[in-house]
């Protein structure tokens, strides 16, 4: 589904003394199919831009498209039911939502309120557990018997029970260990790869930016400011830096290598994977292994 | 040695009355020496933040004892203890409670009776010492993560504590707060003797401490200095953790045949391995 800001402005307390402009004049456009990361420093809007992609906040000015629906400043949206139920948002620690008495209640509770059945519910709610990588006995226990990383996991069962086209990511992995950042982390890439979904990440991990997104999006004092390929963002260290960000640690890894040897290696490094295979190219021929 | 802290064969569980559960701790020991930066590393549930809690006296242990400065914790001597030692939390928007900078770095000054004229002076001084001093009368939700986090020190430090204990107080900044957060603990620790206690499942910020606690399941797996921890290499990533990224990258080069003497732990070994093992020849 394909999401389209158009000059979007957003205030917060609006009219009132307090008035504060956290988005100024956003244009974004996110194909369907993406995986859209949005990157920026802390208070760049980040975070208010997220909530106009299932008309959680409207726009101040300007106008956002979620798919066919268009949600205009000034105008009344209605049945803006239909959009969060294809615009899931999975929220920063998303397990302190949970609240029912059991995980198979909670996991159903979503799409039951979009109107699926009991029935269908609990299909998906079953199908789920296991995809998310936790045993089908934990659909019985409550919750709140659960670790963090599966209380997090049940969470994230319960936005993908909704069935979403789009999938909404607010700093999934936050306080997780390597292991569980990197599962959930591959989890959505795969749920992506497999149901063809529109992925839009908001994080300040660089290197999940550069491991996984197809495109990276730069907020800065609330304007999008960049929007483009992960290698172009990320080899143009000067302008990262105008925008107070610093590239994945392995470019500038790979900046450092550059330097040594005097040469370019022949892409800009996304992956430590890539970079050695890289760097293992860029030796001299003959002289390997002497 | 100069031993502040020690735990001699802890053991705590949650649930005590079902014997069947899992220990959050167990028969952990370890001391530690006034001045020392010491990392607890381990996997989500490991048992790190439960020895948090142990140490500062919010849990005591239902076998074996935790002592500072040689004393045995106990619940009659816990307030006297306590004020030795200062806590960062993870969640930077979870332990403000002043409606300005001042007002929370004197909370608990004012909650140990420390009279006003002093506390006035302290309060400056802690913030003076995290580089926060201009920010005095600003409200806290206007800082950026890192700027909370080393309000949430100065907190801590204005207590004048011994020990300051960070539970995973980086782990939700940006890079830049991060970075932020641990200049100024390496600096206090020069400036002013503080023994710190770091846990986290940050690699790249466990590398900066003396020695690393591992914990696995509950118990300490193995203590070592970071290049003794880090040597055990795949262990770490069966255990929930991840390797620091020189030594990831290290591991890709030799997979590629690239030609590297031995494993490195920071980025300037390797490169320096690099140029001389490949390039310079």
């Amino acid at each position: 589904m394909d999401i389209q800001l158009q000059q979007v402005s957003y205030a917060y307390a609006k009219g009132t003394p307090f008035e504060k402009f956290a988005l100024h004049e956003v244009d974004l456009t996110i194909k369907s199919g993406t995986f859209q990361a949005i990157i920026g420093h802390t208070g760049s809007g980040k975070s208010t831009i997220l909530l106009h992609f299932n008309g959680l906040l409207k726009p101040s000015s300007g106008s956002v498209k979620i798919g066919d629906r268009l949600i205009e400043a000034g105008k009344k949206a209605k049945d803006l039911k239909s959009v969060r139920q294809k615009v899931g948002i999975v929220f920063q620690f998303p397990e302190h939502q949970l609240f029912e008495e059991t995980v198979l209640k909670d996991i159903m509770f979503g799409p039951m309120n979009f109107g699926v059945s009991e029935e269908e519910a609990e299909k998906r709610a079953r199908e789920l557990i296991s995809l998310v990588g936790l045993p089908e006995e934990i659909l019985e226990k409550s919750p709140f018997d659960l670790s963090g990383g599966q209380m997090r996991r049940v969470a994230i069962a319960g936005v993908l029970a909704m069935d979403p086209e789009v999938i909404v990511l607010d700093e999934p992995t936050a306080g997780l260990d390597p292991r569980g950042q990197k599962e959930i982390m591959d989890l959505f890439y795969e749920l992506h790869k497999q149901r063809g979904l529109t992925t839009i990440l908001v994080t300040h991990s660089m290197e999940d930016a550069a491991r996984y997104a197809d495109s990276i999006a730069i907020m800065h004092e609330g304007r999008c400011v960049l929007n483009g390929d992960p290698r172009d963002i990320f080899g143009d260290i000067k302008t990262l830096a105008q925008f107070r960000l610093e590239p994945p640690r392995i470019v500038r890894f790979q900046r450092q290598i550059e330097k040594m040897i005097d040469k370019s290696l022949s892409k800009v490094c996304l992956t430590e994977e890539e970079l050695a295979f890289e760097i293992g190219q860029a030796i001299p021929k003959g002289r390997e292994g002497q | 040695m100069n031993e502040i802290l020690s735990f001699n064969h802890v053991t705590f569980s949650y649930t005590p009355e079902e014997p069947d559960a899992r220990n959050a701790v167990e028969d952990v020991s370890f001391a530690i020496n006034k001045g020392e930066w010491i990392a607890i590393v381990g996997h989500n549930g490991s048992g790190k933040s439960t020895m948090a809690k142990l140490m500062s006296g919010l849990l005591l242990p239902q076998q074996g004892e935790v002592r500072i400065k040689h004393n045995i914790l106990t619940e009659e001597n816990l307030w006297e203890i306590r004020s030795q030692i200062g806590i960062v939390f993870q969640n930077p928007d979870n332990q403000f409670v002043g409606a300005t900078v001042q007002d929370d770095v004197a909370f608990s000054l004012e909650n140990n009776g420390v009279p006003h004229k002093e506390m006035v002076q302290r309060v400056q001084e802690a913030l003076q010492q995290v580089k926060m001093e201009a920010f005095i009368n600003h409200e806290p939700h206007h800082l950026s993560g890192g700027q909370k986090q080393r309000v949430a020190i100065a907190g801590a430090l204005a207590m004048h504590p011994q020990i300051l204990i960070l539970d995973e107080a980086t782990s939700m900044l940006d890079p830049q707060g991060r970075e932020e957060v641990l200049t100024l603990v390496e600096t206090l620790r020069k400036e002013i003797d503080l023994t710190v206690l770091a846990i986290t499942h940050d690699l790249e910020e466990a590398l900066l401490a003396d020695r690393i606690i591992f914990m696995n399941d509950g118990k300490k797996y193995e203590e070592g200095t970071p290049a003794e921890i880090f040597s055990l290499g795949d262990k770490l990533l069966q255990f929930g953790l991840d390797m620091p990224f020189a030594m990831k990258m290290t591991k890709l080069l030799q997979a590629q045949g690239v030609q590297l003497v031995g494993q490195h732990m920071t980025e300037e070994e390797l490169v320096n391995d690099l140029w001389t093992s490949n390039f310079n020849k």
